[in-house]
């Protein structure tokens, strides 16, 4: 679905990121996780050009998407993205927040967007708040909204920047059910978090990012029973 | 004659009173056509400013609007008038007030543009993010996320600019136009009240109610523009 190579991306002197080479397939659940500064929110946004990779390639579904003469809106329009602050837009309803983008591409009539958003809605037991403002929502019902907006363009993958980190503790479970039922219908899921129960429980593959490449990975169990490299054990130790 | 009874004089005698209307209604058609103008330049500055296209055809809008704004709000308001005054438009039989609207149109657009600008800047660039994300295209998420909440930011900013826009009219009889202040003046002169206090009384009340008047339409504004901020 997405094969990265030797992308790089430096901003001034600094390179964040270090020839990384990366394959994504089908129905993974790919969780990245690392320190910060390690890189690994910027992997996630070279993957839909939120950031211009400094030199290397991404292909998805076969069309080279650092190509600068590609339609990179057309490209977005397939994949979703989850920020850690949510983004959702303030001056707009809820149901608006969903359905501009899809009727606006012209993906769908603005009923049809409609119905949609109300499914989805639905679906994160918020169906009441569809009238209500991103203002009068707590931030667990903002990220879930968040993750319908975008599934409103029925993409093919979903990035998740950090999904959870900006929320109260206890928000945190229910965007992390949203998620666990996503990836159990078959997401493909580019996912960077700390949260390490969820790449455990969730992930198919877990990356070890540090200094601008992937150090480790490996099936989540393995990985997290066996870590080979000295930096991922000693991150690790700290973290669990 | 006491004060105030000069002072009525300016609202009975008709004579004083129209004398006052022509004025006020210089300075509000100079007002509102110069709001206009500044209003439409400022937009498009700001936007041309803003804009971060790699196409190098845009280099030159840019660095005119740059110098537009630098020159404009750096050099005195009224040397500004008397450049259009009696240099760009000094043709015979040319309207004053074109060139009073041009002039104060042009300057406001350079205040107005900065306003503008820095309430696009001031929306999150997390929403232009959210949009690009979902594969709107940049003039898309600029038309439908950011402009409207970078509206509401400069509102109460743009109000100011309009209320120091109207008093700075008030220069436009050093180029020989008849507005509020100059009809002030005029009833002051021996020939008609021989008095300084009354008429500038009352021509300081006429812009203090059309300042009023304008702070109370802003604040209108801003209150139906900030009901999705409430909780």
């Amino acid at each position: 679905m997405i094969d990265v190579k030797h992308l790089s991306k430096s901003f001034g002197d600094h390179l964040v990121l270090d020839d990384i080479s990366e394959h994504i397939s089908p129905g993974e659940k790919v969780v990245v996780i690392g320190p910060s500064g390690s890189g690994k929110s910027t992997f996630l946004r070279c993957l839909n050009l939120l950031e211009t990779p400094t030199s290397g390639s991404i292909i998805f579904n076969g069309q080279e998407i650092t190509d600068p003469k590609i339609d990179i809106n057309a490209i977005r329009r397939q994949m979703g993205m989850v920020f850690q602050h949510f983004n959702l837009f303030p001056n707009m309803t809820i149901r608006k927040n969903i359905t501009l983008a899809p009727v606006q591409t012209k993906l769908m009539s603005q009923e049809e967007a409609d119905d949609t958003a109300t499914a989805l809605l639905r679906r994160v037991n918020l169906e009441e708040k569809a009238d209500a403002y991103p203002a009068q929502l707590s931030g667990g019902q903002k990220q879930r909204i968040a993750i319908v907006r975008s599934l409103a363009m029925k993409p093919q993958l979903m990035l998740f920047d950090e999904p959870t980190s900006a929320l109260d503790p206890e928000m945190v479970g229910e965007v992390l059910a949203v998620m666990k039922e996503l990836a159990e219908e078959g997401m493909t899921m580019v996912v960077v978090t700390h949260e390490m129960g969820f790449a455990r429980e969730v992930g198919t593959r877990v990356l070890f990012m540090d200094g601008g490449k992937i150090l480790e990975q490996n099936e989540p169990h393995t990985f997290f029973a066996n870590p080979k490299q000295p930096r991922t054990i000693d991150f690790l130790s700290k973290v669990l | 004659m006491s004060f105030l009874e000069k002072f009525t004089l300016i609202f009975t005698n008709a004579k004083y009173l129209e004398s006052m209307l022509t004025g006020l209604k210089m300075t509000l058609v100079i007002s509102v056509g110069a709001a206009a103008l500044g209003l439409v330049l400022g937009t498009i500055v700001a936007l041309v400013g803003i804009a971060q296209s790699k196409n190098p055809l845009m280099k030159l809008p840019k660095l005119i609007c740059a110098v537009y704004v630098t020159v404009i709000r750096g050099t005195p308001m009224a040397l500004q008038l008397f450049i259009m005054a009696f240099v760009v438009f000094a043709i015979r039989g040319f309207p004053l007030e074109v060139t009073a609207i041009i002039a104060f149109g042009i300057n406001s657009g350079a205040y107005v543009s900065e306003n503008i600008r820095g309430g696009i800047l001031s929306v999150d660039i997390g929403q232009t993010e959210a949009g690009r994300s979902l594969g709107l295209t940049a003039g898309a998420t600029m038309r439908y996320i950011v402009i409207p909440q970078a509206v509401k930011n400069v509102i109460p900013s743009i109000g100011n600019e309009l209320i120091a826009l109207i008093k700075e009219t008030s220069i436009v009889s050093m180029i020989g136009m008849y507005d509020l202040t100059a009809a002030s003046k005029n009833l002051a002169s021996g020939q008609n009240l021989a008095n300084y206090l009354a008429p500038m009384t009352a021509a300081a009340l006429f812009y203090l109610a059309i300042v009023y008047l304008l702070t109370f339409a802003v604040k209108k504004i801003e209150g139906r523009l900030r009901q999705s901020d409430r909780r």
